[in-house]
């Protein structure tokens, strides 16, 4: 399908080299702890996993974005990197694909459906789209508390935008101007529905001018152009002057989770077709290029992220499941039996 | 979901399927505002002949939002049906019935049974009527009234009383509403003695509304306290196996509450 989003000659938006290597690490650590969910549960050890290959150059771009402590994040479960860069250390990742009684949510909740109030970062559901209203909710409330220089940024898939509550949301922020920034991150794909049988139009975008709110289109496998897009959305957001819509277009190159096969929907050639839109090699080149990491640098980066993912995951895997009698805390604040 | 009812009323057949039942909530109000009530607010000028397909329950490791029962949010509204029946053979039955039937119908499955349930399925064109249950186990001192994957561990927890001399009768209910009336009361009026079993939690189940109807109308042929063995009262299964096992009811535990009341 669609040809490469030029992306300009190195054009920082002010990024250093430290947080340009601090995106790249990041990259790289959400493609290893990826893949590892892929690989225990090819183990046996798990019962499921989901990836994100594809998105990590949308991830890395908005978490630098993200102003920790002030910001809030309302991810959905595509989110590994976003939430990783915005603080979440990987071993919460390993916990929560073990469910074991040390995750935030006691082992509760599905695999990448994590929660962190003290990061910002709201409670994710797998309902689609049921975090855009919440989204708007928080930003109304740092509105109403006239909270300036604080944003939401509010994440979803394609497949997210035919929902109701999605269609709900922006129109709400967009009237009352709230300092939400809603993130769409267009991997062309809802589990095995192509972009095609979602919508009549081609650029998500198309839907904000209909909301009066501006839409911006970034290449997602660009994570500076997605950090440039989404910090000046994010900005605009906390100077008072509305919500915006990002689409950042990237390609979902694993299947959905691992329990579908995406080879009973979609081409391998089609995934080819894509391969170049795949961000972490295309992020090593430019960093390798512009000379601000080396292939040892890299090279030294890999070895020490695999390291850390394995020490964590042997970290998890050793910790025990919750107890049963967890089943019953928190239904309410104290007690609830249903007859008193 | 709208939509399916407006091609319904139009005079098609949709099947509208909800991928996981979990995820049925955002088409609540047009499932209970607009389908249940188009009949009646057009005094029968338009019907709506529409099918909900979708898989509901858990022990498959769903967590939180692959896991849930919806049947008691659905069956206090006159004007839906809803049939849940867990047998391959009921289940062609019910879905032809389902697709044939004027009034818009819920029809559940429970995933677990997907891969777990084998049976044999007759050829060709069959209805079972909605509203029928099953005596899946003929049985003389003690009634097991559930439905779902449930039925078939009752079965085996029966099977193992049978092996301890005592008999249980196995009714599937199939369809919780309408429910079948006569086939509960005839078995509880026979074995004098009923229990309910449910993975759906217990507050405000359908065993409550079996059991006030029994009370109401067989009250003086039971010889025991109606006893009910349901999900836990709350909000849902968590992932972890512990507490998925936690709120998933072993086939232990209902051979022990049939032994329970057998003895009473
Ligand atoms: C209300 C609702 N309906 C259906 C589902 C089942 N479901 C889970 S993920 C998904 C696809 C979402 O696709 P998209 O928004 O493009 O996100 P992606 O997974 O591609 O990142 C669907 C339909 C759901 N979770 N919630
Ligand atoms: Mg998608």
């Amino acid at each position: 399908m669609a040809k490469a989003i030029d992306t300009p000659a190195l054009e920082r938006h002010g990024l250093s080299d430290e947080q340009l290597r601090a995106m790249l690490r990041n990259m790289i650590v959400q493609r290893t702890v990826d893949n590892r969910g892929f690989q225990l549960n090819r183990q046996g050890k798990i019962p499921f996993a989901t990836g994100s290959e594809g998105h990590e150059g949308i991830h890395a771009g908005a978490a630098q974005a993200f102003h920790r402590g002030r910001d809030v994040l309302a991810p959905y479960y595509r989110d590994i990197g976003l939430c990783l860069g915005i603080g979440m250390p990987p071993l919460d990742a390993l916990l929560s694909m073990f469910a074991r009684a040390a995750d935030i949510s006691g082992g509760r909740q599905f695999p990448n459906h994590y929660t962190n109030k003290k990061l910002g970062m709201l409670s994710v559901s797998s309902i689609i789209a049921a975090q855009c209203t919440h989204a708007v909710g928080v930003a109304y409330a740092f509105k109403l508390r006239k909270e300036h220089d604080r944003a939401v940024l509010c994440t979803f898939g394609d497949g997210a935008t035919s929902e109701g509550e999605w269609h709900e949301s922006v129109n709400f922020a967009a009237i009352h101007k709230l300092p939400v920034v809603f993130l769409c991150e267009n991997n062309e794909w809802a589990i095995s529905t192509p972009r095609e049988h979602q919508m009549a139009i081609k650029d998500i975008i198309a839907k904000a001018e209909g909301y009066g709110l501006p839409g911006v289109k970034v290449d997602g496998s660009d994570p500076i152009a997605v950090y440039a897009v989404v910090n000046a959305a994010l900005e605009r957001a906390r100077a008072g002057e509305g919500p915006t819509l990002v689409e950042a277009k990237c390609y979902r190159f694993l299947s959905h989770t691992t329990d579908d096969d995406d080879r009973t929907y979609r081409t391998r050639e089609e995934i080819e077709r894509h391969r170049y839109l795949d961000p972490v090699p295309r992020f090593e080149k430019l960093l390798l290029e512009q000379g601000i990491v080396s292939a040892d640098d890299i090279a030294a980066l890999k070895k020490e992220v695999l390291a850390e993912v394995n020490a964590v995951t042997d970290e998890a895997e050793a910790l025990p499941y919750p107890e049963p009698a967890e089943l019953y805390a928190n239904v309410y604040e104290g007690t609830h039996e249903p007859w008193l | 979901m709208g939509i399916a009812i407006g091609m319904a009323m139009e005079g098609l057949r949709p099947i509208a399927e909800i991928q996981f039942a979990d995820f049925i909530y955002p088409a609540f109000n047009q499932i209970v505002g607009e389908a249940a009530k188009t009949r009646y607010r057009s005094n029968g000028d338009y019907t709506c002949p529409l099918v909900i397909r979708t898989p509901y329950g858990g022990g498959i490791r769903g967590a939180l939002s692959h896991s849930v029962s919806i049947e008691a949010l659905f069956y206090h509204v006159p004007g839906l049906k809803i049939v849940a029946p867990s047998f391959p053979a009921d289940i062609k039955g019910l879905l032809n019935a389902a697709i044939e039937d004027p009034d818009p119908v819920l029809f559940l499955e429970h995933k677990k049974t997907y891969r777990s349930v084998k049976g044999e399925v007759p050829t060709g064109h069959y209805t079972i009527p909605i509203g029928k249950a099953d005596v899946k186990k003929a049985g003389t001192q003690l009634t097991v009234v559930s439905y779902g994957l449930y039925v078939h561990q009752a079965l085996d927890a029966a099977q193992q009383l049978e092996a301890e001399g005592h008999s249980v009768e196995v009714i599937d209910l199939r369809s919780i509403r309408p429910m079948d009336r006569t086939t509960i009361l005839e078995s509880v009026r026979k074995t004098r003695k009923l229990l309910i079993i449910h993975e759906d939690n217990k507050f405000g189940g359908i065993g409550a509304e079996i059991s006030a109807m029994v009370v109401e109308d067989a009250f003086f042929d039971l010889d025991a306290p109606i006893r009910r063995l349901c999900g836990p009262d709350v909000p849902a299964m968590g992932y972890a196996l512990t507490l998925e096992e936690e709120f998933m009811i072993p086939t232990s535990r209902m051979a022990e509450a049939m032994r329970d009341l057998v003895a009473f």
